[in-house]
C-alpha cells in the first residue's frame, strides 16, 4: 500500500499506532521495584539492609526447620541423627505433645474433653464475635456453654452443672414472678422477704460487728501500728454494734416500701433464690438425679490441668467474669457518690499500678489467710479470682473510656425521658458505650490471654512452666529451650494474632456505622 | 459448682466464730487421698515420668504415709512446690505433708512453726565444676561465678562460706534445678553448688559425666527431711513413725520379699510389734494393726526404696554414706518400737 | 457519716420521712454510700477476722523486724555497697534500685526501637514496611515470658563463655581490639578510672556540651530573624569531640581507660553488664518496642495527610516533613500511650525472676521471702513499692504530658 502512494501523497497516518509498550524501567514488577525498593540512595541502603537481615533469618531458619528430627526418644539421639549438622530437634514435641497442651496430670483417656471443649469455645463464640450476621437466638448456645464446658473440663456428674442452671433459670423465673405481680400480692411478698432480709442482715452485722471487736483485740499488741490499727478496728465494731439493728430495719423497711414500684423487693427476691438454691438445691439435687440417671465423666481436678490448656481456660474465665466486674467498676468510677467512686478508683489504681506477678503472689501465699480456716480453695481458683480482679481493672478503664466517649446529649436524652439511672445505665448509656469500647476489651484480653504464662512462676504447669519444669528438667531433653519455646510462642502467635485480626476487622465494621 | 464453693465459703464464714480446723487425720481420710508437697522435679528424688506418674526417694515416702492411712499407695495427690511456695503451701493446709528435700533447721522449725518429722536423707552442700578448669578444692574457687537455687539454706551457706574463708565469688541465682543445669552446662557459671545428693543426680544426666568434678568439701550440714505443720501431733507421729518404720524394717532385715512371711508372725518380738502381730502400736496412732506392713509394702524398707530411686545401680549412683544403717557406720538410727 | 447514721432512727419527727431516703434524690446517694460503707466495713470484718484468725492458728505474727537483721545472702548487681551481712531491708533497696536501672534502659530503647519501627513501618519501601510489621506482629502476639526465656536461652548458649576465652588458640576474642568481651555471663567494657585533672576534662566537656545548646539557639534565631542557614550539624560535632579531647591530651591523659582481662575465672577490671540484665533489658525493650511501633504509626495516621501535602508544597524534603512537621504534632497522640508503655515496662521488669536477675521481686519477694517465710509483710512491701514507682511515674509523665499540650494552645 505504501509502496503505490508513496511518490503522490505525503504520507497520512489511517491508523492509530499501537501504544507502545512503556519503557522497560517504567513497567510492571521493574517499576514496582524500582519506585517502591530503590527510589532514591537511602532507600535503596533500607532495601538492601532489609534483604540482608532476612536472608540471614532465612539462612539460618531454614536448614535448622527442614533438618529437624521429628522421631527420636531424647536430645541425645537427636544429636546422634544429626551428626553435628545444625537442625531441629522437634522430637520433644512429638514425644511430649500431650503434655504441652494438656499438662502432665490430666488422664489420658480424657483427652478428648479439653479438645471438644475447645472446638465447642470456637463455635459457642460465634455468635458473641459476629453478632451481626448471626441471629440472636444463637447466643443461648454461647450462654450453655460455660456450663458444658465446665462439665467436659472437671467431669463428675453432668447433672451439677444442670442443676446450677437450673437455679439461675428459677431465679430468672422468681424475677419475672415478682415483677409481674400486683401490687397487693407482692405487698406480701415485700413484707416476708423485707422481714427475712432485714433479720438475716442484722445477724450477719452483728457477727461481723463481733469478728471485728475480736480483731481489733488481736492487732493491739505490736507496736504503734498495730494500736492504731486496733483502734480503727474498735471504732468499726462500735458503728456496727450501734447499726446493725437500724440497718436491719431500715433495709427491711426500704424492700417493704418498694413493693409498690417492684425494684428492690425484685432484685433481693431473686439474689435470695438464688443463694439458697446454689447452698441448699444444686447439691442435693444433682446427686438424686445422678443417682436416678447418672451420667458422669471420670472427675479432674484443677491441679491436674496445665498445658497449653490452662492458659486458655485462665484467658476464658478469667475475661468472661472480669468484663462484668469491670463494667461495674466503670460505672462506680462515673458515679457522683464520692465514697462509691473513691473505692473504685482506689481499687482500679491499685491494681493497675501492682504488676500481674505480685497479685500471682498473693494468690499463692496471701489469699489463703483471707479465707476461712478449711475453706480449700484451690490454687486455680485464687488465681483465677486475681487473674479477674486485674483484668477488670483494666477492663473498666477501657469500658470508662467508651463510656467518656458518648456525648452528653445521650445522657441528658435519658434523662429526659424520664428514665431512671439503672434504666438508662441499661438501655442507653451501656450499649454505646460497650460497643466503642469492644476492639479496647479485645486487647485487653488478648493481653490477659498473654500473661497467663506468668502462673508458671507460682509452680502451675502451663505451658512455660511444662517446659521450664517437667521437659527441661527430665533426663531425656534436659536444656533443650529453641523447639519447646518456639512451639508455645506459635501456640499464642495464632491465637493472639487471630483476635487481633478479628478485633481490626471489628474496628472497621464499627467505623462504617459513624459515617 | 464454683459459685457453690464461693458461697459456700461465704456462708461458712458467717458461721465459722470459732471453728477450730479439724486434725490432719480426719481430714485425710475424710477426702480420700494424701496432699503431699514435692519438688518441681529432681531426678530421682521427685519427678514425673513420660506418664505423669511420680517417682522418687521423696514420693516414696508420701507412698508410703498414704498406704498407711488410706491403703492405697497411690491415694496421694503430689502437688509440686517451688522454693517459693512450698512453706505457705503446707502452712496454709494445701497440703499435707511436705517431702520435698527440705533441710531441718532451727528456725524453720521454731520459727516458721513447722515439725520436722525426722531425717529421710543426710546431705550437705557441695560443688561441682567441670574438670578441665583444673581445680581440685572449693576453697580455690576465688572470683568463681557460681550458680545457686534461690530460696534454699544453700545461698546462705554459700556466702557464710565464701565470707570465712575471705574470698570472693559472684552469685548466678536460678529458680529451678534444670535451669541450673542449663546456665552450668552453657558455661554461664563455673560452679554449681546445691545439695551434694543433687549434684550426683544432675551430673549422672550429663552427657559426659566424668568431665565434672564434685569437690571434696561438703559445707554444710543439710539433714533432708519430711515436715508436717506445727501443733497437730497426732499427725506428725503418724509421719514420723511411718517413717521410722521403714528405717526400722531395714535394720531388722524386714524386704518386700519376705514381707508376707514375717507378718504373720515371727520370732522376733520387735518385727511382730512393727508389723502388728503383736501389741497394738497401730491403734495408739489412731491407725489399724496393719499400717507399717502396708507402708513397707509399697516399694520395701528404707534400703530398697533407696537402692531403686538413687542408689548406687541407678543413673544417679549415689553411695549409702551417712544415710547407711548405725549399725554399718551410717547415721540411721530409728528409736524402737517398744 | 453519723449525723446521717442517726436519720433511721430519728425519722419520725418533722417532715422528714423514713421513705425519703430511699425516694428522694437528695438523699438517696447518702444511703446509698451509707449502705456501701457498712459493706466495706463488713468485708473488712470477714478477710481481717479471717486472717487473724488463721494467723493465730499458724503461730505466726506480723511484724517488719525482719527487715533490720542481716540477709546472709549475696547479690550479683550492686549499685550501692552491700554485702551478706547487710539487712534484709538494704537488699530491698538494692533490689528496687536494679528495677529502675532495668526498667530505665529498657524505655530508653525500648523508645528507640519503636518509634524507628513505627517510622519505618509507614515506608514506602515495601520490603521494609513488611519486616516492620513482621516485627511487630511476631512480637505482641507471644507473651513477654516467653520472649525473655528465648533471648536469654539464646544468649548463655550462643554468647561463648569466658572458658572460650582462654588457651592459645581460644574459641572465641574479644571485640574492638580487645576492649569489649562479650560472654554468656555478660559483656564487659572498659571502665575509665578518674586520675587527677579529670574533673576538669569533664568540666570542659560539659561546657561543650552546654556550647552545642547555646550554638544550635543562635543558629535557629539566625535563622527566624535573618534567613540565614548557619551550619549546625558538622560544628556540633566538632564542640563536643575536640575541646574534651584537646584538654585530655594536654593534661597528660587524666583519663584512662581500665581494660576488661581474663584472671581467674571471670573478666575483671572494666565495668560488667550482667547477662540477666541485657537479656531482660533487651526482650523487654523489643517486646515494649512493639507497641509503641503501633502508638507511633497510629500517631503519625492520625496527623492528616493534607499537613504532610502541605508541607511538601512548601519544598520540604520527606524526612524533613517526618521531623518538623509530622512528628511533632503526632508526639502529643503518642505520649498518652507511650506512658502507659512505660508503666507497662517497669511492672513487668518483674519478671525477672525468670532470668535471676535481682529486681525487687527477686531480692524483697525472692530470696527475704524465702528466708524469713514473712509472705504477707513481704508482698504487702513489694506492691506498695511497685504502687509508688507507677505513681511517681504517671506523676512525672503527666505533667510532661500537660506541657506538651499547653505548647499547642
Amino acid at each position: 500500500m505504501s509502496d503505490t502512494h508513496a511518490q503522490t501523497v505525503a504520507f497520512v497516518r489511517e491508523t492509530e499506532i499501537p501504544p507502545s509498550p512503556p519503557p522497560a524501567m517504567e513497567a510492571g514488577a521493574v517499576k514496582w521495584v524500582r519506585e517502591n525498593l530503590f527510589s532514591g540512595w537511602f532507600n535503596t541502603i533500607m532495601t538492601l539492609v532489609a534483604l540482608y537481615i532476612i536472608i540471614r533469618i532465612v539462612i539460618g531458619v531454614f536448614p535448622w526447620f527442614f533438618n529437624g528430627v521429628w522421631d527420636a526418644g531424647s536430645i541425645r539421639e537427636c544429636r546422634d541423627i544429626l551428626q553435628g549438622t545444625t537442625g531441629a530437634c522437634f522430637a520433644v514435641l512429638v514425644d511430649r505433645w500431650d503434655h504441652l497442651l494438656f499438662g502432665f496430670n490430666y488422664p489420658q483417656d480424657a483427652y478428648w474433653r479439653p479438645t471438644l471443649a475447645f472446638v465447642l469455645l470456637i463455635v459457642a463464640a460465634m455468635p458473641a464475635l459476629f453478632y451481626m450476621y448471626i441471629p440472636s437466638k444463637f447466643l443461648i448456645g454461647t450462654a450453655l456453654y460455660p456450663f458444658l464446658a465446665y462439665w467436659l473440663l472437671w467431669g463428675g456428674s453432668l447433672w451439677v452443672p444442670i442443676a446450677v442452671l437450673a437455679a439461675i433459670i428459677l431465679t430468672g423465673v422468681v424475677f419475672r414472678l415478682v415483677e409481674g405481680m400486683t401490687v397487693s400480692t407482692r405487698t406480701v411478698v415485700a413484707g416476708i422477704v423485707g422481714l427475712a432480709a432485714g433479720v438475716g442482715l442484722a445477724y450477719l452485722l452483728y457477727l461481723g460487728a463481733q469478728e471485728l471487736w475480736f480483731i481489733s483485740t488481736s492487732v493491739g499488741q505490736a507496736g504503734l501500728f498495730g494500736t492504731i490499727m486496733s483502734l480503727v478496728f474498735k471504732l468499726c465494731s462500735v458503728f456496727t454494734y450501734v447499726f446493725f439493728i437500724p440497718m436491719g430495719i431500715f433495709v427491711g423497711y426500704a424492700i417493704y416500701q418498694s413493693a409498690s414500684d417492684g425494684g428492690l423487693v425484685t432484685v433481693v427476691t431473686s439474689l435470695i433464690a438464688i443463694s439458697v438454691m446454689m447452698l441448699y438445691g444444686v447439691g442435693p439435687v444433682s446427686s438424686v438425679l445422678n443417682g436416678i440417671i447418672p451420667i458422669e465423666l471420670e472427675a479432674v481436678e484443677s491441679r491436674q490441668m496445665g498445658g497449653f490448656m490452662l492458659c486458655m481456660m485462665l484467658g476464658a474465665v478469667c475475661v468472661s467474669l472480669s468484663i462484668p466486674l469491670g463494667i461495674v467498676l466503670a460505672l462506680g468510677r462515673q458515679s457522683d457518690m464520692p465514697l462509691i467512686k473513691g473505692v473504685c478508683v482506689v481499687f482500679i489504681e491499685f491494681v493497675r499500678g501492682v504488676p500481674l506477678i505480685t497479685l500471682l503472689f498473693v494468690a499463692n501465699v496471701m489469699l489463703a489467710y483471707f479465707f476461712p480456716p478449711g475453706s480449700g480453695l484451690d490454687l486455680f481458683l485464687r488465681v483465677v479470682i486475681m487473674i479477674t480482679m486485674f483484668s477488670a481493672a483494666y477492663i473498666a478503664e477501657v469500658i470508662r473510656g467508651g463510656l467518656a466517649a458518648l456525648p452528653k446529649g445521650q445522657y441528658e436524652a435519658a434523662d429526659s425521658l424520664g428514665l431512671n439511672y439503672t434504666q438508662a445505665t441499661r438501655l442507653i448509656i451501656l450499649p454505646q458505650a460497650l460497643k466503642i469500647s469492644i476492639p479496647g476489651i479485645v486487647n485487653v484480653a488478648v493481653g490477659l490471654f498473654k500473661d497467663t504464662t506468668l502462673v508458671s512462676v507460682i509452680s502451675m504447669f502451663d505451658i512455660v512452666g511444662m517446659i521450664r519444669g517437667p521437659i527441661q528438667q527430665s533426663t531425656d531433653w534436659i536444656s533443650i529451650y529453641w523447639e519447646p519455646y518456639l512451639f508455645a510462642a506459635t501456640c499464642f502467635f495464632i491465637v493472639c494474632y487471630s483476635i487481633s485480626q478479628y478485633s481490626q476487622w471489628l474496628e472497621r465494621q464499627l467505623q462504617t456505622d459513624h459515617h | 459448682m464454683k459459685k457453690s464453693v464461693f458461697f459456700g465459703a461465704l456462708a461458712t464464714a458467717a458461721m465459722a466464730a470459732g471453728v477450730a480446723g479439724a486434725s490432719t487425720l480426719d481430714e485425710v481420710k475424710a477426702r480420700g487421698t494424701l496432699n503431699c508437697g514435692v519438688t518441681t522435679g529432681v531426678p530421682g528424688f521427685a519427678e514425673p515420668d513420660a506418664n505423669g506418674v511420680w517417682q522418687g526417694f521423696d514420693v516414696a515416702v508420701c507412698r508410703a504415709v498414704a498406704a498407711a492411712v488410706l491403703s492405697d499407695p497411690n491415694a496421694v495427690e503430689f502437688v509440686p512446690t517451688t522454693g517459693k511456695t512450698r512453706f505457705t503451701a503446707l502452712a496454709s493446709g494445701e497440703i499435707d505433708m511436705l517431702a520435698r528435700n527440705t533441710t531441718w533447721t532451727f528456725s524453720r522449725d521454731v520459727d516458721l512453726k513447722f515439725e520436722f518429722t525426722g531425717v529421710n536423707y543426710y546431705d550437705g552442700q557441695g560443688f561441682m565444676a567441670p574438670a578441665d578448669l583444673g581445680v581440685t578444692s572449693a576453697k580455690e574457687l576465688d572470683g568463681a561465678t557460681v550458680c545457686i537455687q534461690t530460696g534454699t539454706t544453700t545461698e546462705l551457706n554459700l556466702a557464710d562460706f565464701f565470707r570465712s574463708n575471705g574470698i570472693s565469688y559472684e552469685p548466678v541465682p536460678i529458680e529451678t534445678g534444670a535451669e541450673a543445669v542449663q546456665q552450668y552446662n552453657a558455661g554461664a557459671c563455673d560452679v554449681y553448688t546445691t545439695d551434694a545428693s543433687a549434684l550426683a543426680a544432675q551430673r549422672a544426666n550429663f552427657e559426659d559425666p566424668t568431665a565434672h568434678v564434685i569437690m571434696p568439701e561438703i559445707i554444710s550440714k543439710e539433714p533432708l527431711g519430711p515436715l508436717v505443720r506445727h501443733g497437730d501431733n497426732e499427725w506428725a507421729d503418724i509421719v514420723r513413725w511411718t517413717l521410722n518404720a521403714l528405717i526400722t524394717a531395714e535394720e531388722l532385715g524386714v524386704t518386700s520379699a519376705n514381707l508376707d512371711e514375717l507378718a504373720a508372725g515371727s520370732d522376733n518380738p520387735e518385727i511382730n510389734r512393727l508389723l502388728g502381730t503383736e501389741g497394738d502400736l497401730g491403734g495408739m496412732l489412731g491407725l489399724d494393726s496393719d499400717w507399717a506392713e502396708r507402708a513397707i509394702g509399697v516399694a520395701g524398707n528404707y534400703g530398697e526404696v533407696f537402692e531403686k530411686n538413687i542408689g548406687e545401680s541407678t543413673p544417679i549412683g549415689l553411695a549409702r554414706g551417712l544415710n547407711a544403717q548405725w549399725t554399718e557406720g551410717g547415721l540411721l538410727y530409728s528409736p524402737p518400737f517398744r | 457519716m453519723t449525723t446521717l447514721a442517726d436519720q433511721p432512727v430519728t425519722a419520725s419527727s418533722g417532715s422528714f420521712k423514713l421513705s425519703m431516703l430511699l425516694n428522694d434524690t437528695r438523699y438517696r446517694s447518702l444511703t446509698f454510700q451509707f449502705i456501701a460503707l457498712v459493706a466495706i466495713i463488713a468485708f473488712m470484718a470477714f478477710v481481717g477476722g479471717n486472717l487473724v484468725r488463721n494467723l493465730t492458728e499458724a503461730g505466726l505474727n506480723i511484724s517488719y523486724a525482719f527487715l533490720g537483721e542481716p540477709s546472709g545472702y549475696d547479690i550479683n548487681q550492686r549499685p550501692i555497697e552491700y554485702d551478706s551481712q547487710s539487712s534484709h531491708g538494704r537488699a530491698a533497696l538494692v533490689g528496687l534500685l536494679n528495677t529502675l536501672i532495668v526498667a530505665f534502659l529498657a524505655c530508653v530503647t525500648a523508645t528507640i526501637f519503636g518509634v524507628i519501627a513505627g517510622v519505618l513501618r509507614l515506608s514506602n519501601n515495601w520490603i521494609v514496611s513488611k519486616l516492620m510489621s513482621f516485627y511487630v506482629e511476631i512480637f505482641r502476639n507471644v507473651p513477654v515470658l516467653i520472649w525473655i526465656l528465648i533471648i536469654f536461652s539464646v544468649m548463655i548458649n550462643v554468647a561463648p563463655s569466658p572458658r572460650d576465652f582462654r588457651g592459645d588458640d581460644p574459641a572465641a576474642s574479644m571485640w574492638l581490639f580487645d576492649t569489649v568481651a562479650v560472654t554468656n555471663r555478660g559483656v564487659y567494657l572498659p571502665k575509665p578510672v578518674w586520675g587527677d585533672g579529670s574533673m576538669i576534662v569533664l568540666a570542659v566537656f560539659a561546657a561543650s556540651i552546654i556550647g552545642i545548646f547555646a550554638f544550635r539557639n543562635y543558629a535557629r534565631k539566625q535563622l527566624f530573624d535573618h534567613g540565614r542557614m548557619v551550619p549546625v550539624f558538622w560544628p556540633s560535632i566538632g564542640l563536643f569531640f575536640i575541646p574534651a579531647i584537646l584538654t585530655q591530651l594536654v593534661l597528660g591523659n587524666p583519663i584512662t581507660l581500665s581494660y576488661p582481662s581474663l584472671q581467674g575465672f571471670n573478666f575483671r577490671g572494666g565495668i560488667t553488664i550482667l547477662g540477666s540484665l541485657i537479656a531482660l533489658w533487651f526482650a523487654l525493650a523489643i517486646y515494649t518496642g512493639a507497641f509503641i511501633a503501633e502508638n507511633v504509626r497510629a500517631g503519625i495516621q492520625a496527623i492528616s495527610k493534607g499537613q504532610t501535602e502541605a508541607a511538601g508544597a512548601l519544598g520540604l524534603r520527606p524526612n524533613r516533613i517526618m521531623s518538623l512537621v509530622v512528628l511533632p504534632q503526632a508526639l502529643r497522640v503518642i505520649i498518652p500511650p507511650l506512658i502507659s508503655q512505660y508503666l507497662n515496662i517497669t511492672k513487668n521488669s518483674s519478671l525477672a525472676i525468670a532470668v535471676g536477675y535481682m529486681d525487687v521481686t527477686g531480692t524483697l519477694g525472692g530470696i527475704t521471702l524465702l528466708q524469713t517465710g514473712r509472705a504477707i509483710e513481704t508482698i504487702l512491701l513489694l506492691m506498695a513499692f511497685y504502687l509508688t514507682v507507677s505513681l511517681l511515674i504517671s506523676f512525672f509523665m503527666n505533667i510532661f504530658n500537660n506541657r506538651m499540650k499547653l505548647q499547642e494552645r
